[in-house]
């Protein structure tokens, strides 16, 4: 259905609207597995000539922890994501905002479980994973840890936020690791609706009221800076951070592009659009660089950043208490929908039993 | 952990009737009835699929990637079972 439902959607603009509609995504998933051909015998050989492993090929035991550690961040993200904007389900504006919310949230759901379903062929159990989660020994993107005060709020995720993940993950759809690489393909055709309902719902509220643009500029004003952060710290140049993941993965095939390079695209990206909705990002500093055919942008908070990350932030206790919270009150439901397979079983059991003795 | 964990489920989708079903990625479920029902939520909705076929993994019996050279290797020097091995005159029709 999606895709073919945005009603009186008024086309902002020629070209793709996001990341996802460039073609990268259909060139990922038409990748053809070709080391039989190649005769590739190892790990290094695979990377090289840039075929994915699979869960059962011989890797390196820090490039498993590495992709353990990354794919269970980014399913814990898709997770806790769903709070910010589940609190917006009662009050959307409409039934039709609201079911596409409600939509959306769920997609989300599913994101996550794709990307549990990817860290477990690595050999670790989905208990440990949530775990990890629960007791904070795995983080998740700081973003999610900013409050959505208003309904605006859920139009800038969308578009900025949705926006910056498409962008980050368009190019790990090419990553090496194979179910990594596939979860992601499904995940970026499903959040391509996502950034466009985000767009649509800020770009009717900037043809509305004034306070109805008011708010939706009070939004952008709290999400831009933060949407920037989401591609990590810096890690190019003179200001790259020390003792970051991005060199070795992208040796790996892990990581296609350096934060500070996905960042700046999503920048050139989204500087005409925002121009196009009528909102003004909140950077005195932006602005086209004619040299270097960029966009030039000011410098994120990184204090603000690690500070969030660790812990810090306006939302993260709230978070990770609903979080636990709820899966503590669904224990009884795990427990009764197991006690029920065990019974089916055990009358299984005993009817073929009666079966063999007759 | 205490709680008990809920194995593991392989999902096949038939996308539309005629084709055949594809393994599409996996599902955890007490059973395999829960199992359908969660594939459904999880790999469906947007009518990607007619049919749903669900597996316990730890049932699959799979080929082993350390032997893939001697396991398929009877089948390497066969050229014969394929068509074009075949040379008749070019003249000749529906063949």
């Amino acid at each position: 259905m999606y895709g073919n439902d945005f009603g009186d959607f008024d086309d902002p603009g020629a070209g793709p609207l996001n990341a996802a509609d460039t073609g990268e995504v259909e060139a990922a998933a038409a990748h053809a597995d070709r080391r039989a051909e190649l005769d590739l015998s190892d790990f290094d050989a695979i990377i090289a000539a840039d075929q994915r492993i699979e869960p059962r090929d011989a890797m390196p035991e820090e490039y498993r922890q590495t992709l353990i550690r990354q794919i269970a961040q980014h399913a814990h993200s898709e997770i806790i994501g769903m709070q910010p904007e589940g609190n917006w389900l009662t009050r959307a504006p409409s039934l039709r905002r609201k079911a596409i919310l409600i939509a959306k949230v769920q997609d989300e759901a599913g994101h996550g479980l794709y990307l549990y379903s990817a860290a477990e062929t690595l050999g670790i159990t989905r208990e440990e994973l949530l775990d990890r989660l629960h007791n904070g020994k795995q983080k998740y993107s700081s973003i999610f840890n900013y409050p959505t005060l208003t309904w605006a709020d859920i139009g800038a995720i969308g578009w900025l936020v949705d926006g910056a993940a498409i962008m980050n993950q368009v190019p790990l759809c090419r990553c090496s690791y194979g179910p990594y690489a596939r979860a992601m393909i499904r995940t970026c055709k499903e959040e391509s609706f996502h950034q466009r309902q985000g767009f649509e719902a800020l770009w009717d509220l900037m043809r509305g009221t004034e306070a109805q643009q008011a708010m939706a500029q009070d939004a952008i004003n709290r999400w831009w800076w933060p949407a920037l952060a989401m591609f990590g710290p810096r890690d190019t140049g003179e200001h790259a951070v020390k003792g970051g993941h991005t060199a070795q993965s992208m040796a790996w095939g892990i990581k296609r592009f350096s934060n500070d390079e996905l960042r700046q695209r999503f920048v050139d990206m989204t500087v005409p659009q925002a121009e196009r909705l009528g909102l003004k990002l909140p950077d005195p500093e932006l602005k086209w660089n004619e040299e270097r055919g960029h966009y030039d942008f000011g410098e994120i908070d990184w204090d603000e950043f690690w500070r969030v990350l660790k812990g810090d932030g306006a939302c993260n206790a709230q978070r990770m208490e609903r979080r636990v919270t709820s899966h503590k009150q669904g224990a009884w439901v795990r427990d009764a929908a197991a006690a029920y397979a065990a019974k089916s079983e055990g009358r299984k059991a005993a009817a073929s039993n009666e079966g063999s003795a007759a | 952990m205490t709680e008990p964990t809920q194995p593991l489920f392989e999902v096949f989708v038939r996308a539309k009737r005629g084709l055949s079903h594809v393994h599409v990625g996996s599902v955890h479920a007490p059973d395999a009835t829960m199992a359908v029902r969660n594939a459904r939520d999880l790999y469906t909705r947007r009518q990607e699929g007619v049919s749903i076929w669900v597996v316990e993994a730890s049932d699959i019996t799979a080929s082993s990637p350390d032997e893939k050279d001697s396991f398929f290797d009877p089948a390497g020097d066969k050229v014969y079972r394929h068509p074009t091995f075949y040379t008749v005159p070019e003249d000749v029709e529906y063949l």
